[in-house]
């Protein structure tokens, strides 16, 4: 029994798919949420098996749909600034840290968020930034550095 | 927000077809009620009578493991020989199955049980000494009663040494269904 700690995925699917879709509307638009809403849930799929517990899904199911909103934005706008990223959504682990983690380069601050607000392990942030193991624990770190440094001076 | 019929299908459709599924499901309407069809990339995991979301979902889990997603074509071949068999065009399967997990006792039962022809009926102490362990009967009802791929491992075939139906997991009724559908009660 104690093998499924985590949801099966059609349950976490019914239970975000809404709360993705609107996020992704505000940041994309109608038309383009809906390609950002497969994108996330099929990143959501591959990662789901190393989750190594079901607590956050949703604050970990939302920051996969922005950082697909952020690439979205990003391929049809070279330039696009991605400052609002993370105006949305907050939960108590992302309030404390806003003050923070306010100014950071988005995939290091959703890292810091991951990390130190949510507790969630590299590998789980990795599948959330759609990026290595190794890059999430580096972003993570720089960002730490940054807030440090910013505290400091 | 509501997220539409149209882009949830599109969704379930792109991630049946990308393998990135533990096991794919649907429901399938039949003669002997609604079917809960699972399959997973190694094949037929499950066939439940009487679908229930909330119960099926964490089983499937614990077969093939937290990536459920209720997908169609997941189990298009499936619905398909279902379909010709309940139309009296198919009398075997050539569906691959995934009966992994399950004990060496309770799979050599089942090979066995796959094995006996449509149409024709055998008992349990037959089966138990076909797997050589003829005094095995009861073991094999039991096997035949958790048997999670009724209808295509065709536990229905399966009856009492006097010729009594004894019992089916999904009812009498269906057992009775699925055997005057073969012919085999008349």
């Amino acid at each position: 029994m104690d093998a499924v700690t985590i949801m099966p995925f059609e349950r976490f699917y019914e239970t975000h798919r809404s709360d993705v879709l609107r996020l992704l509307r505000r940041r994309l638009g109608t038309e383009r949420a809906e390609d950002a809403f497969q994108e996330t849930f099929l990143r959501a799929l591959q990662a789901y098996p190393r989750l190594e517990h079901g607590e956050h899904l949703r604050a970990w199911v939302l920051t996969i749909a922005r950082n697909v909103a952020v690439d979205a934005l990003r391929r049809s706008r070279p330039t696009a600034e991605l400052a609002e990223a993370g105006t949305e959504d907050r939960r108590a682990p992302h309030d404390e840290l806003a003050h923070l983690t306010d100014g950071l380069p988005p995939k290091e601050r959703a890292a810091v968020v991951l990390r130190y607000g949510y507790d969630l392990s590299y590998d789980q942030i990795a599948a959330a930034l759609g990026s290595s193991e190794d890059a999430a624990r580096q972003a993570a770190s720089t960002g730490v550095r940054r807030v440090r440094r910013r505290i400091s001076t | 927000m509501t997220v539409s019929p149209d882009l949830d299908r599109r969704f379930r459709e792109a991630a049946g077809a990308l393998g990135v599924l533990d096991v794919g499901f649907d429901v399938v309407p039949s003669p002997v009620g609604e079917l809960l069809v699972a399959a997973s990339d190694q094949g037929l995991a499950s066939i439940w009578f009487d679908p229930d979301p909330e119960r099926d979902l964490d089983r499937l889990a614990r077969i093939a493991g937290p990536r459920v997603l209720r997908s169609p074509q997941s189990v298009d071949a499936a619905r398909r020989e279902l379909d010709e068999y309940f139309a009296g065009r198919r009398q075997s399967f050539d569906l691959r199955l995934d009966l992994r997990a399950l004990p060496p006792f309770t799979v050599a039962v089942l090979r066995e049980l796959a094995r006996v022809p449509y149409g024709e009926t055998t008992t349990y102490g037959a089966l138990a000494e076909r797997v050589g362990r003829p005094r095995a009967a009861r073991a094999v009802g039991t096997v035949m009663n958790r048997n999670r791929i009724p209808i295509v491992l065709p536990c229905h075939r399966v009856v009492g040494a006097t010729g009594n139906l004894v019992g089916y997991a999904g009812g009498l009724d269906r057992k009775v269904t699925l055997l005057e559908l073969e012919g085999a009660l008349l």
